[in-house]
């Protein structure tokens, strides 16, 4: 997709459908029912998908045994102590937890904005041999699966004693990595008027300044759709977080979670249902506060 | 879409693009302070491993001993080990299985949205959030409960007097709740698709319909043809997620694969023979095949691509 969006004049059938037939005719009826129906449906679906995540949030407010035995949404019994049985189920409390993910996702978050917008602007404005090349091999990196380098990178940081610290989930944001973020930085800094840059390089900026001056203070939209996905990502991670922490006061909020059910048995799920929520709330947040980023970044260049 | 557009661009207009930095300035040395951090990751984090783990891959290695080279017999094991071949069968079935199912639902729901529907933005965040939850280990646990011998799903087939079974403990059932926990998440390439159909112009529709073409022939003779592009890079994007499945797998069958093997994902499999058996050498073997299975797909994809995929360029 480019970044030329369809304008928004009206359509010819957008302006037909401002001038409506009279109400009466039997089509327009046929067409309201028809509407009607068509959301009845589409409501009556996303329930069905939302269920399980509804049902989970208000299990959580309910007694153990309650989970089940009561498919329904609303419960028979409330009760806060899934959330304070749960916080200290573990070996740690819960926000011990949080605090790790939340160092893991900072430190992504300042990795992939800075080296991933200064490889960007290299591949989108600066001329050199290679280019190319490099744009290609930059694009299939990010199809690359991490299972692919996963077991050396692993003897690599054990041989520099960084298993079990943050590091190998940070440093490679550092070192831009999610490539996926260079491309996304890349298409949007491509839109920007290079006009912009040649009347600053005229007036004496360098290629420090421009990039500092004009190209980031202008990718706003940018950056927020990259921080908005590293920190989704990052926060439900749990491939590399399982193999690079695996002493429990460096788990982090999934990889604690998933121990739940080892340490507390099967039986009980209130606790597990409370703590859940309490893992999924961050990402809902940033759902709620970033959708207009989400939905841009999505459409632009297909990230999940 | 995107990415597979730049492909086509780079390869496409790569003289181009070289002749004008001939004609214009060089600016290499800037570029290599701006691109420095990706280059020291490039050679670290990615191509550096790659190569070790290609070395490793002929070794028999378990972090604790220096690597012994044994040739091929790794790859070799593995076409004889019973619990690979099973590891592939799954997550074939798994990827052949959900990713068609997942890509019709986004572009049915998809169509349902599109053509300026009240209250879209709200419906579309509604089957997006799935997506964005449906990776996380808190779903992955919910699913074992709803999907469990006494879970949600069990309690409503009770109001109807239907006894159901522990369907995540069961090896004919239990890929199947991964399957639907797939599905499940169609709401990101459902936002794709309805972004690439308002790239589709107006004006194709309004000549159809004064040619007297219907819904089916506008859809078959328009929509589906603009939206082969976007179909393509969903589908693309889909089996390469879906290769790569683990955390639902781990965690549903608590980190075992079972019952029976029936949900070992590729991925499970791989981090079970690198990290708990510590046969280092045997699973960088493994992650070669996995990423000769991707590239191989996705090649096929472009391949394939040439007879069903219309560009209008």
């Amino acid at each position: 997709m480019r970044h030329d969006a369809p304008t928004d004049k009206p359509t010819l059938t957008e302006v037909a459908d401002q001038y409506p037939e009279p109400a009466t005719t039997p089509s327009r009826w046929r067409a309201n029912l028809r509407s009607v129906l068509k959301h009845t449906g589409l409501i009556l679906f996303g329930l069905t998908m939302l269920y399980p995540l509804l049902w989970m949030l208000v299990s959580s407010f309910k007694p153990n045994d309650l989970i089940f035995r009561e498919p329904g949404l609303i419960p028979s019994d409330v009760t806060l102590s899934n959330y304070t049985d749960g916080w200290t189920a573990l070996l740690h409390p819960f926000d011990h937890y949080l605090l790790n993910s939340m160092i893991i996702v900072a430190g992504s978050l300042i990795g992939n904005l800075i080296s991933c917008s200064m490889a960007a602007y290299a591949f989108a404005r600066l001329q050199f041999r290679g280019r190319n090349l490099w744009f290609a091999i930059m694009l299939m990196s990010i199809m690359l699966p991490i299972h692919v380098i996963i077991v050396p990178q692993y003897i690599l940081f054990s041989e520099l004693s960084w298993i079990n610290t943050f590091l190998p989930l940070i440093v490679p944001k550092l070192l831009a990595t999610d490539a996926f973020f260079i491309f996304l930085m890349v298409q949007f800094f491509r839109g920007i008027p290079s006009e912009l840059d040649e009347a600053a390089r005229i007036d004496g900026c360098g290629h420090g300044r421009i990039y500092l001056r004009i190209m980031l203070p202008l990718s706003v939209p940018a950056l927020a759709t990259t921080a908005i996905f590293t920190f989704i990502w990052t926060w439900n991670d749990f491939f590399s977080q399982l193999v690079f922490l695996t002493r429990p006061d460096m788990y982090t909020v999934p990889v604690a979670l998933r121990t739940f059910i080892d340490s507390t048995g099967e039986s009980s799920w209130g606790p597990l249902f409370a703590m859940s929520i309490v893992s999924l709330l961050p990402l809902f947040l940033v759902f709620l506060f970033g959708q207009k980023y989400l939905v841009k970044g999505i459409a632009t260049t297909g990230i999940k | 879409m995107a990415i597979v557009d730049e492909f086509r661009r780079v390869k496409g207009t790569g003289k181009a693009g070289r002749s004008r930095s001939a004609a214009h300035r060089f600016d290499g040395r800037a570029a290599v302070v701006f691109l420095a951090p990706w280059f020291l990751g490039l050679a670290f984090i990615t191509v550096g491993p790659m190569v070790a783990s290609a070395y490793l891959s002929f070794t028999d290695y378990s972090l604790l001993e220096p690597p012994q080279w044994i040739g091929l017999d790794n790859y070799t094991r593995m076409f004889e080990d019973p619990r690979l071949l099973n590891a592939l069968q799954v997550t074939f079935t798994y990827v052949l299985v959900s990713v068609p199912l997942q890509l019709g639902a986004a572009l049915g729901l998809a169509l349902l949205l599109d053509k300026g529907l009240r209250g879209l933005a709200f419906y579309r965040s509604v089957f997006y959030l799935p997506s964005l939850l449906g990776g996380s280990v808190a779903v992955a646990l919910l699913w074992r409960q709803v999907f469990g011998a006494e879970g949600l799903v069990n309690q409503f087939l009770a109001l109807f007097g239907i006894q159901g079974q522990g369907w995540v403990s069961h090896p004919d059932y239990a890929l199947g709740t991964l399957m639907i926990l797939n599905v499940w998440t169609f709401g990101a390439p459902m936002v794709i698709f309805l972004a690439g159909l308002r790239q589709i112009p107006q004006m194709y529709y309004e000549a159809a319909s004064i040619d007297g073409a219907g819904r089916i022939r506008k859809f078959t003779a328009i929509t589906f043809p603009m939206l082969t592009p976007i179909i393509f890079f969903n589908l693309i994007l889909q089996l390469i997620n879906a290769f790569q499945t683990f955390t639902q797998a781990a965690v549903i069958s608590g980190g075992t694969g079972g019952p029976a093997d029936s949900t070992m994902v590729y991925t499970l499999y791989l981090y079970q023979k690198g990290f708990t058996a510590l046969d280092m050498g045997y699973a960088s073997a493994m992650a070669w095949l996995l990423l000769a299975i991707v590239a191989g797909m996705t090649a096929i994809n472009f391949l394939a691509s040439k007879y069903w995929v219309f560009y209008n360029d």
